[in-house]
């Protein structure tokens, strides 16, 4: 098996390749491919489902958590079966206006083992298990690579989280909005003659120069003076005091790109592992995700909200009962989150399986009835139009899509 | 073979103008049995002393509440627990500086290199903020007086250690069948298993995740580690009204009885430690660390035959790599890339930053010069990213957010570290050796400024790799 470190070891000798950076030489871009955009969320640390999405429906909901979801707030219900966390209060005007959508009883194919890092390296590979030899990269990066007309604007992978996704041979831009570059212009020339030898090193940089200044302030200076000490000492001054925002700086930028020329983004989102105290601890990472998709929407215009479609997915659901501590242990079918105003939402999708003892994966977990790689799969066909084929053999190996589950309006 | 810049730069932490390089292998060895002078010169206190200080604090915090119900206005009490707090803040500043400028000014950088790796293999933070204070202290007692010692001492000792108990629930974690949760059925207080130790300590301390374990394996030894408790005075004990009755098969093999016992975690511990699996894991590990992201597989065959014939005599397997040749081929830009906090000491180490000058800087300032470019630099201290640790491969740590984050703190810090910057042409020679790169010579002498010019030298990259 070639674990997520190995591979990526391997996808950043061949992928960041100095040659490969659209950012050494002033290529001229064509038109943009498409005006639809995918963003991709990982939420790390395996979400509890039955938390986020509750189904009060169930009769045996109650039982499997008596001190978790004990109380229905009908405020925060979506349908009469379903309610949401309440931390997720803030989408539910999304819900209502038909672009917020939920997926539950689904997995990858991951099974049994219930590893986080196995469960996150099959969740952004896309494969039906950890096999795949050296070659293997993200899904998210197989799609580009099979787009026509896309190039090095097209997609960003947003924060410092290593993104198995988004690995792989085609060039995606990578970043976060904590730092900048602030250096002399020739320091900046020295600075690349010495990276000549090291293309890792050179394509961050190149890469580093191009989006420090996107983001708003000078990065490269004319010479060693003034200026570029206070941009210095702002920098420093900044780095950190917004630190517990950073979900929302990267939902932000995020949002700045694919109001330019960027049509696909991802990011991730951690915190979901809650063996303990759940009631409390899962308050922060809902929250984190509701102001993500909150922020997205608000730094995107009507026009491009309207073509726009969220993937939030996690490695894992959670054991269906409560454990010994108030929390929830690593399980295996849960909850896909869908936003956007390209989304034809409103609607909980999915099979729902059932809680009763003899209805769980294992007499523990909530039974799969559904691929994350199938609904992934009709996500991308319908924002960017891609062949059947090519999604079931090259971007998710061995998926069968099936018939059209119309999840775009 | 041995070359003592290599010594420094690959296995220690960089080269220092004031601290000579080792001149063998042997002398390697030998400063890493002797006195860690480096912890004796910049102390960290013991997780116990650290521990009595933060129950006065929660004891002071219970006092707050009682006043307050009883219409006090506790002021006063307020007041010092405000203080308390703040000194805490101060302290993880120093104990940052510490861990810094023991690197800064070690004889045996490879001791200073170890705790980094061990600490990471046994990666722990605390979930609350009693325990989030506790982390320096939990590398030091835990960790750090077994780095040389055998696999199944320092094993025993992270695994049963109140940070480990507390950062992976098993504090929590109750037998099933065990007499406290049959009383607490009764009272519907359900208080059950928690698989979250049993399953780390196989998936990443001992086994790995290919390793030959089951999620059978997993439950049985939860079951096993049943009893084991941080008290509230962040001390280990068994409690075997906690333990599951019975004996339980792990691997295969079968631990305790009907009452159960520290001494059978003890011995699943021992076997697990000694392990086939965990001998190959953790030499594979440690080669990648410290030789290459992809270690030749000779090396990790030698080091690997090594630990079982040892038992898991740690200083044993370290020789064995340092005393391979696979372990001293120059690999230039395949080298691995430092990460943040030893580019940050490695840096300070060729700066000769002195004691008494971190002492000068404010700790809000200090934060921002050392804890947040770390954080930014995708390295942040003491928050690891889970059991797991950090990731090994470069791809990781040299990226766009990475390097620009290295630069921004080679333009600022060390002006801020070391008055004056030290002239680049000097300085060069400093940090790389007589042997350092033309290109990099060259820039040093170009650069406008002494603050550029040591910025070139610090991001070049045979500063940046190991």
């Amino acid at each position: 098996m070639l674990s997520r470190r190995a591979f990526l070891t391997r996808a950043g000798a061949v992928g960041c390749s100095l040659a490969a950076s659209p950012f050494v030489t002033t290529a001229s871009f064509a038109a943009l491919p498409t005006d639809n955009r995918l963003v991709v969320i990982i939420l790390r640390g395996g979400m509890d489902g039955l938390d986020v999405l509750r189904p009060w429906g169930d009769a045996a909901f109650a039982q499997v958590r008596p001190g978790l979801a004990a109380e229905r707030d009908h405020a925060l219900d979506l349908d009469s079966f379903y309610g949401v966390h309440p931390r997720m209060a803030p989408l539910l005007p999304l819900w209502r206006a038909g672009e917020l959508a939920f997926i539950q009883a689904v997995s990858t194919p991951y099974r049994n083992k219930r590893s986080h890092f196995d469960g996150q390296d099959i969740l952004e590979a896309g494969t039906p298990g950890l096999e795949g030899g050296p070659e293997r990269s993200g899904w998210l990066n197989r799609m580009l690579g099979g787009m026509p007309g896309v190039d090095a604007r097209t997609a960003y992978t947003i924060g410092i989280d290593p993104m198995l996704l988004a690995s792989g041979p085609f060039p995606i831009n990578s970043w976060s909005p904590d730092v900048d570059v602030v250096l002399s212009a020739q320091g900046l020339s020295l600075l690349r003659v010495l990276y000549e030898a090291d293309p890792a090193y050179g394509s961050a940089l190149e890469q580093a120069v191009a989006l420090a200044g996107q983001d708003g302030d000078q990065a490269i200076f004319e010479t060693a003076g003034a200026p570029m000490m206070d941009a210095m000492q702002s920098n420093m001054d900044m780095g950190g005091a917004t630190g517990g925002m950073r979900h929302v700086r990267i939902a932000e930028f995020a949002a700045q790109q694919l109001a330019k020329d960027a049509r696909v983004a991802c990011f991730s989102l951690g915190g979901w592992d809650t063996h303990r105290g759940q009631l409390s601890a899962l308050n922060a990472p809902v929250k984190r995700l509701a102001d993500a998709l909150v922020t997205l929407k608000a730094g995107l215009d009507d026009a491009a909200w309207g073509r726009t479609t969220v993937l939030a997915m996690t490695e894992f659901g959670r054991t269906v009962r409560e454990n010994g501590t108030k929390g929830t242990d690593h399980g295996t079918g849960g909850t896909m989150v869908l936003a956007g105003g390209a989304l034809r939402g409103g609607r909980v999708l999915g099979h729902w399986p059932g809680l009763n003892e003899a209805d769980l994966f294992q007499r523990r977990d909530l039974m799969p009835t559904g691929d994350v790689r199938h609904w992934a799969a009709w996500a991308i066909r319908s924002s960017f139009g891609l062949e059947r084929g090519f999604l079931e053999d090259t971007v998710f190996p061995g998926v069968e899509m099936g018939n059209d589950p119309g999840l775009l309006s | 073979m041995f070359d003592p810049i290599m010594a420094e730069t690959r296995f220690g932490c960089g080269l220092s103008a004031l601290v000579a390089a080792p001149s063998s292998v042997e002398q390697m060895l030998v400063g890493l049995k002797g006195q860690d002078r480096a912890a004796q010169a910049f102390p960290i206190p013991s997780f116990e002393d650290l521990s009595a200080e933060g129950l006065a604090y929660a004891e002071l915090l219970k006092e707050l509440r009682r006043t307050r119900k009883a219409g006090g206005d506790g002021r006063e009490i307020d007041r010092e627990l405000r203080l308390m707090f703040r000194e805490r803040i101060r302290l993880q500043i120093e104990w940052t500086w510490q861990a810094l400028l023991r690197c800064t000014w070690s004889e045996d950088g490879f001791r200073e290199r170890l705790a980094e790796f061990w600490f990471d293999h046994f990666s722990a933070t605390g979930k609350n903020r009693e325990f989030k204070k506790l982390v320096f202290p939990y590398m030091e007692t835990a960790i750090r007086p077994h780095l040389s010692g055998r696999m199944e001492d320092l094993l025993t000792a992270v695994v049963t250690h109140p940070m480990m108990l507390h950062f992976l629930d098993q504090s929590a974690s109750v037998g099933p069948n065990s007499a406290f949760a049959k009383k607490r059925s009764e009272k519907k207080v359900l208080r059950g298993l928690n698989e979250n130790l049993a399953r780390e300590v196989l998936e990443l301390h001992t086994l790995g995740v290919e390793g030959p374990y089951t999620q059978e394996d997993v439950r049985q030894l939860a079951e096993l580690l049943t009893g084991l408790v941080a008290t509230r005075s962040r001390r280990t004990e068994f409690r075997n009204a906690r333990s599951e009755p019975g004996a339980e098969t792990v691997l295969g093999r079968s631990y305790g009885g009907d009452a159960g016992s520290i001494n059978d975690i003890h011995a699943v511990l021992r076997d697990l430690a000694r392990h086939p699996s965990t001998a190959a894991h953790l030499s594979w590990k440690l080669a990648r660390h410290f030789v290459s992201d992809t270690p030749d597989p000779g090396l990790v065959k030698a080091m690997t035959d090594t630990y079982l014939e040892t038992d898991g005599a740690l200083a044993a397997v370290y020789e064995t790599m340092l005393r391979h040749e696979a372990s001293w081929r120059d690999s230039g830009a395949q080298g691995n890339a430092k990460r943040p906090f030893t580019f940050v000491a490695s840096s300070m180490r060729a700066l000769g930053v002195r004691a008494e000058r971190t002492r000068e800087i404010a700790p809000g300032r200090a934060r921002q010069i050392v804890l947040t470019p770390m954080s930014l630099m995708g390295q942040p201290r003491e928050t690891p990213p889970g059991p797991q640790g950090w990731p090994e491969e470069d791809t990781h740590w040299v990226t766009p957010q990475g390097v620009a984050a290295r630069l921004q703190w080679a333009m600022s810090a060390p002006s801020l570290l070391s008055d004056p910057l030290p002239d680049p042409r000097e300085f060069v020679v400093q940090a790389l050796g007589p042997r350092a790169p033309a290109e990099v010579v060259f820039a040093a002498k170009a650069a406008e400024d002494r603050r550029i010019g040591t910025a070139l030298v610090l991001m070049s990259p045979a500063f940046q790799r190991h």
